[in-house]
């Protein structure tokens, strides 16, 4: 076992971990936090999606013990308290979800993605114009979330109109 | 009214789970923490199958780090025989594991490493030595035709075969025909959550928290496993991650952790990895279905011929009837279906969202399409001259049918300006096509029951072990309490998911909200009644009346329910049986779907446009969420046609694709605009909601429009499921 120190929703973490053990089981298992989800352990599918130091990253696919120092954002840290998130509350309202499964994956994915419009960060569906945020660059780059109960279209609806509401 | 109520069944409400799903507070299954701690159980699969261990070395595993125990065939609790009882059906029946010394498939577990932590039992899994000595397997049903047998039953239908009117003197008179043979492939359901159980004994008591979508049956299940009385089982499930079908019954992991936990005497939870859950859960079978078609000059329809073969599991009676479709569909003066199984050697066969339909419209539908164009009439009309007027194979009258609304709806939306050539609608080097297919799912009641309890604060309580799967059982429960209480949504908690609640049929079939709605639309009006008694009794006489806060207001009458409450409050029971609806009629949910794709004149490349879907499903019970579900149906239906095949290498009997980097469901970006369109009705009859099913039916019909759509961009009538662009890329027109 070996000590590791972050920080994840603002709350600084001194622990013990097993150097086997992935930043998603660290989250989950050593500090309770059930919000993000194991879907397929790959980084397929995207359920498990946290903010590392502002990126979106899948937490499965990386060792908690790399982590030293780094400041993690759940599904967990997105709420002001009992104030939702303006994503948060849009997935609600455009019924973004079904089984909510994949939930706190998209929520997470799309609080970057917005950062990352922001930053004019290009992705492949970027033409020569500065970046912008339509349908296609969501769609783009929310495809690394799946969501088998098939809420794509309402996802997006609720990334534009959260985003909209941002600005 | 002076007070109506602020929810009404229908209303477009915001999922009322949807605050704990988007603040990551809703427990799942693999979420829960138990006092004393969780021991993680890994699952050890076999390498090939059938066949015979002759070598398991666990002793390293054992002597591994934070390893509690290692369970095999020579040392699980007792269960009773796989597949026992017989007549228990397939998701009562025993569900036992490592039994003995003998592997039915590849990938059924022959150890579960049980420790402290995931990485531990992980790490020692990997140090079990196994041999197998193979036996002989039967994988593939095409190549084992001389095994064909017809099924004892199909899934959803009271008849496997049917034989309406001379078919060989109907298909020798028509006029044109259609003589095709389709493959459509093994698919996995794939939901999000991958199964998982956490098993915990209290002496006798087994307490059970899993992913599942009918609780009832699963009680059973592990009662008849385990040779324990379904009195000391307790399953907890209020959230699931999704299931397709493939939750519907228990699987391995789920009785791995119940005998984990007995032999281990703690808590024990078995995740199976995605990987597993491509063997250790259900799948859809691989079918061959062969069609013949014959219509006459006008265009009517005269011989209809559906035949299909899959595989069927071996000791796991299900087999999927893609014929349903076609025995409802279409008037023609001879209809025959048929459907047979090959028992193979391959994991659990069975149900995978809209068995039958899914993949029985994307076969007959495309086949139609292609009898139309033969018979050179548009595909819109031939179906409109086609439309029956009672069910083709029964005889019996429909419950209600709007499929021609649907149609004509669904053409003008879309603006379906009739056929083209193929090949001939082009946007610079992309193929256009335009295609649509007819929508159409058997549409059922289950008995259900519910408990309802009003207290004096004003609060309401209902019960059920209805399952919400991401189907929007809290939300349109709910309302159906509001609008028949007349109580404000937000003053009531819908409990959900819970063996100890009055059983329901649980979430599959479609059959859920119309079921388990019924039952608690029983218990409401009872509640109801019972307070219009205590009303009376307290000299207030009044035909209607509101809870508002602590309060019973009726017409300008405003009584404290703590007044004519119980001290306990005032509860009620309801229920819905199924032989007091439906009269003997057909009963089916309709849709259409209209599909654009562009195929790319130089790769092949496959891509939807624009889908337009209009549906009958009786009355809507949440706008919203029923909206969701047909898009998510509309969805499933793309990854059909275009994306969805589980491979099977046929020297092992194995799954080769196990991860979604290989079994491809569409992602975000592979899916368009999609107009999905409700018509407002009501099915009188079907159930005291007049709701249809809708779980499934935006899946059928999704895949044959697009599938005929490709014909229309190309010129190619592909006759295997999914299409992929190596199926049309060497007989693209020159542009």
């Amino acid at each position: 076992m070996y000590p590791l120190h972050l920080t994840v929703n603002g709350t600084a973490h001194d622990v013990e971990v097993d150097p086997r053990r992935s930043l998603l089981d660290l989250v989950r298992e050593t500090l309770n936090l059930k919000g993000p989800k194991k879907g397929c352990d790959h980084g397929q599918c995207g359920a498990c999606t946290m903010i590392v130091n502002g990126r979106r990253i899948n937490s499965c696919l990386s060792l908690a013990l790399s982590h030293e120092g780094d400041e993690v954002t759940t599904v967990e840290g997105l709420a002001d308290g009992e104030e939702l998130h303006p994503l948060q509350q849009a997935f609600v309202e455009e019924d973004a979800f079904q089984c909510g499964i994949c939930t706190s994956g998209q929520l997470c994915s799309a609080a970057a993605l917005i950062d990352e419009i922001k930053e004019g960060l290009p992705s492949v569906v970027t033409g020569q114009d500065p970046v912008e945020l339509n349908d296609e660059e969501i769609r783009e780059r929310m495809s690394g979330n799946l969501c088998r109960c098939g809420a794509y279209n309402n996802i997006v609806e609720a990334i534009r109109s959260a985003a909209g509401e941002q600005r | 009214m002076d007070h109506a109520p602020t929810t009404l069944i229908g209303d477009a409400l915001n999922r009322v789970d949807g605050p704990a799903k988007v603040t990551g507070t809703a427990m799942y299954a693999g979420d829960y923490k138990i006092e004393g701690g969780i021991s993680e159980g890994y699952i050890v699969e076999a390498p090939v199958g059938p066949g015979r261990i002759t070598k398991l070395d666990v002793s390293a595993a054992e002597n591994a780090d934070g390893v509690i125990a290692v369970l095999t065939y020579r040392n699980a609790p007792a269960q009773k025989p796989y597949g026992t009882p017989e007549d228990e059906g397939r998701f009562t029946q025993s569900h036992a594991v490592l039994e003995n010394d003998q592997v039915r498939h590849f990938g059924e577990p022959v150890a579960l490493v049980v420790a402290e932590t995931l990485e531990q039992a992980r790490y020692a899994a990997s140090l079990i030595e196994i041999e197998i000595e193979p036996g002989e397997g039967v994988y593939n049903p095409l190549e084992h035709r001389d095994q064909e047998e017809q099924p004892e039953s199909v899934d959803g239908l009271s008849e496997v075969d049917t034989y309406e009117g001379d078919f060989d003197a109907e298909f020798a008179g028509s006029d044109f025909t259609v003589e095709a043979s389709y493959f459509t492939g093994a698919q996995h359901s794939a939901a999000m959550e991958p199964h998982v159980t956490v098993a915990q004994w209290d002496g006798e008591k087994l307490t059970i928290h899993m992913a599942i979508q009918i609780i009832a049956s699963a009680v059973s299940a592990f009662a008849n496993t385990l040779g324990i009385d379904e009195e000391n089982i307790r399953i907890i499930s209020p959230f699931t991650g999704g299931g397709f079908g493939s939750k519907l019954g228990v699987h391995n992991e789920a009785i791995l952790a119940a005998l984990a936990a007995k032999h281990c005497g703690c808590a024990v939870r078995v995740a199976q990895t995605r990987r597993n859950v491509f063997a250790n859960g259900p799948h859809r079978s691989r079918h061959l279905q062969e069609l013949k078609l014959g219509a006459g000059k006008d265009g009517k329809l005269k011989a209809i011929r559906h035949y299909s073969l899959a595989s069927m599991a071996r000791n796991y009676p299900f087999a999927e009837a893609p014929a349903s479709p076609t025995r409802a569909s279409y008037s023609a003066n001879a209809i025959h279906t048929i459907h047979r199984v090959v028992k193979a050697d391959i994991p659990k066969v069975d149900s995978m969202r809209a068995p039958g339909e899914a993949i029985g419209t994307l076969t007959f539908e495309t086949a139609i399409d292609e009898l139309a164009e033969k018979c050179g009439i548009d595909p819109v009309e031939f179906r409109l001259i086609n439309e029956p007027q009672a069910d083709p194979t029964s005889g019996d009258d429909f419950a209600s049918r709007r499929l021609v609304e649907c149609i004509r709806t669904g053409a003008e939306k879309f603006g379906w300006s009739g056929r083209v050539k193929p090949g001939s609608r082009r946007e610079g080097r992309k193929l256009i096509g335009h295609g649509m297919a007819v929508a159409i799912r058997p549409n059922t009641l289950s008995p259900a029951s519910a408990e309802v309890s009003l207290t004096a604060d004003g609060r309401l309580t209902a019960r059920l072990d209805m399952t919400d799967i991401g189907t929007g059982s809290y939300t349109i429960l709910t309302q159906i309490a509001a609008e028949t209480l007349s109580i404000p949504a937000d003053r009531i908690t819908m409990e959900l998911g819970d063996s100890s609640f009055p059983t329901t049929a649980g979430s599959g079939g479609s059959f859920g909200a119309a079921s388990s709605g019924s039952a608690l639309f029983d218990a409401c009006n009872s509640l109801k009644s019972a307070l219009g008694e205590r009303l009376a009794q307290a000299g207030v006489t009044a035909n209607a009346f509101t809870i508002k806060g602590e309060k019973i207001v009726a017409g300008d009458r405003e009584i404290a329910l703590a007044d004519i409450l119980d001290q306990d409050g005032l509860q009620a029971e309801g229920s819905v049986d199924p032989d007091n609806h439906g009269n003997g009629k057909a009963e089916y949910s309709y849709g259409v779907q209209f599909a654009e794709v562009e195929v790319d004149a130089d790769t092949g490349e496959l891509r939807v446009r624009r889908m337009v879907g209009v549906f009958d499903a009786g009355r809507i019970l949440n706008r919203k969420t029923a909206r969701s579900q047909l898009m998510g149906g509309m969805i499933f239906g793309i990854g059909g046609a275009l994306l969805e095949e589980s491979l099977v290498d046929d020297r092992y009997g194995s799954f080769m694709n196990r991860d979604f980097a290989e079994y491809h469901i569409a992602v975000n970006r592979d899916v368009p605009d999609l107009d999905v369109n409700m018509l407002d009705g009501y099915s009188k009859g079907s159930n005291p909601l007049g709701s249809k099913g809708i779980g499934e039916l935006g899946i059928c019909g999704a895949g044959p429009a697009i599938a005929n759509a490709v014909y229309e961009a190309t010129g190619v009538r592909v006759r295997k499921f999914p299409i992929h662009l190596e199926d049309v890329l060497d007989q693209l027109p020159a542009l």
